[in-house]
């Protein structure tokens, strides 16, 4: 049990400190010329790299047999939207002024900012139904709703590769990993069915 | 005669300022020493006075806008520049001009810069990403130089190549555009009096990452027409393609007016992100200006142009 207290306090401290270097950076104004431009970045980046973490730990238990990687992943998956949501925040307050007729535009006409919010959208619920009563509540249901993150991280692919200017390198290795994650998941998920169909083969009912 | 650095608290004063050389040299010892690139260009900036029509109040401050660029020839982050602009040798430097006009031939910098009278102009700056600066640019007209060519009556552009050696700029060994960076302007915007040939900022020399010994700034056109380090000048009589046009013709035109109607197609050109002097961590977006608000200087170049069609 302890071991589980030290290994979360772990992983969130891990996680407050790309935030940590954004404020600290901030007081010694050491965030570029743009510093909105630059904190945007650096909060869209972190989402997506806290968003693959979190995916990953579920092939990780696939591949190690350990269950710890589970016990870490709600908290993950609730930093992802913490740092999704600075993005929008930044987006909205400091970069648009709360102009809510500019916000509407982009969000209908800019398709890269369309997919992002749709991305945080998706999120949402997701963040409001990460704990153990809804869990119990949603039963199989909590499962199938939780499953959206496979949308939310090609949205949010998406999102880096249409806002590039002219070198895709960096999203096409985000999209890399997401895509080899999933690739585990399926594997896996095809496996386990023809092990059971064999299984039920070897033993059938009646 | 008395040197005032008249930027240091961000405004400009209508006095005239006169430099020579050596109080160039206390300007920058005085000011940004550090800031700027230990490049070795040897060229003297002859005596130049501010353009009273074009002061602008609030400049970007000199740090911001030599360390926050978009040069891909030493990298693709806007930090790299300055990084890395160290390796260009800018002397010597020999500008060839080449095409339909009489003057052709290899010039070496310092003696094609003292043809003409330098001044220094307050220009706002429009990227294309959506960002923008206030920055006190020293230069000659390129009308001027135009005229020094000669051109023939058949040549309708002109066009401008950048140096290309990938051991002096090492983000040409990448190919992230095909080398080397090209631009090009009808005959008459080169002629247009606001077009400037740009040797210098702030009242130094330019630093390396901005562009040294030589560069282009057409103010109501977005930033990535202000080709740098050029080593040469041809006089066509058809429209050249520049590299951004190259890369990506759906996103990109040959005319690249700063024009808040017509977006990008991924993104809007409404406002932009006025980068200041002080801490700009709260600086909402500004409106676009059509022209970049040089629409009285250069609206009639495009009288009748679908500018939609001609972005």
């Amino acid at each position: 049990m302890k071991h589980i207290t030290s290994l979360k306090v772990a992983v969130f401290t891990a996680c407050m400190l790309p935030l940590g270097w954004m404020v600290y950076d901030g007081f010694q104004h050491n965030l570029t010329a743009d510093p909105i431009e630059e904190l945007l970045h650096r909060t869209g980046i972190w989402t997506l790299r806290i968003l693959l973490v979190t995916l990953a730990m579920t092939p990780l238990k696939i591949l190690t047999g350990s269950a710890l990687f589970i016990r870490i992943r709600r908290m993950l998956g609730l930093f992802t939207f913490f740092y999704a949501s600075l993005h929008m925040v930044i987006y909205v307050w400091l970069d648009l002024g709360l102009d809510w007729g500019h916000f509407l535009e982009d969000v209908i006409e800019r398709p890269y900012i369309t997919v992002g919010m749709l991305a945080w959208l998706l999120m949402l619920p997701m963040a409001i139904t990460s704990n153990k009563r809804m869990i119990r509540k949603l039963g199989k249901a909590w499962k199938r709703l939780h499953q959206t993150i496979y949308l939310v991280i090609g949205l949010g692919c998406l999102h880096f590769l249409w806002l590039v200017k002219s070198d895709l390198t960096e999203p096409l290795i985000y999209t890399g990993i997401g895509l080899t994650l999933l690739l585990i998941r399926i594997i896996h998920y095809v496996h386990g069915r023809r092990k059971t169909r064999v299984a039920e083969n070897r033993h059938p009912q009646t | 005669m008395k040197f005032k650095n008249t930027h240091v608290d961000h405004q400009v004063t209508d006095e005239a300022t006169y430099l020579n050389r050596r109080q160039l040299i206390q300007a920058g010892v005085m000011g940004t020493a550090a800031l700027m690139s230990p490049s070795a260009w040897s060229l003297t900036l002859p005596k130049h006075q501010t353009n009273d029509a074009f002061v602008i109040d609030e400049l970007t401050s000199e740090k911001d806008a030599t360390t926050y660029n978009n040069f891909y020839e030493f990298g693709l982050s806007k930090s790299d520049p300055a990084e890395n602009a160290g390796s260009l040798k800018t002397a010597p430097w020999t500008v060839t001009i080449e095409g339909l006009c009489e003057n052709k031939g290899q010039f070496d910098i310092e003696q094609l810069v003292k043809q003409f009278q330098l001044e220094e102009r307050i220009y706002r700056m429009r990227c294309v990403e959506a960002w923008s600066m206030v920055i006190p640019w020293l230069g000659f007209k390129l009308a001027d130089l135009v005229k020094f060519c000669q051109p023939l009556s058949a040549a309708k552009y002109i066009y401008f190549e950048t140096l290309y050696d990938p051991k002096q700029m090492p983000g040409q060994r990448g190919r992230s555009i095909p080398w080397p960076y090209r631009e090009g302007l009808r005959l008459d915007e080169a002629m247009n009096e606001l077009t400037l040939m740009t040797v210098g900022m702030y009242g130094k020399k330019l630093p390396n990452q901005n562009g040294a010994p030589l560069r282009l700034i057409v103010p109501w056109k977005y930033g990535f027409k202000g080709i740098k380090s050029i080593v040469k000048i041809k006089f066509l009589d058809q429209q050249p393609v520049n590299s951004w046009q190259a890369i990506a013709p759906q996103e990109y035109g040959f005319y690249a007016n700063v024009n808040p109607q017509v977006d990008h197609p991924r993104w809007s050109q409404a406002t932009e992100r006025r980068i200041t002097g002080g801490f700009s961590l709260f600086n909402s977006r500004i409106k676009t200006q059509m022209f970049n608000g040089y629409g009285d200087y250069v609206a009639d170049l495009y009288k009748g142009m679908d500018l939609s069609r001609y972005y």
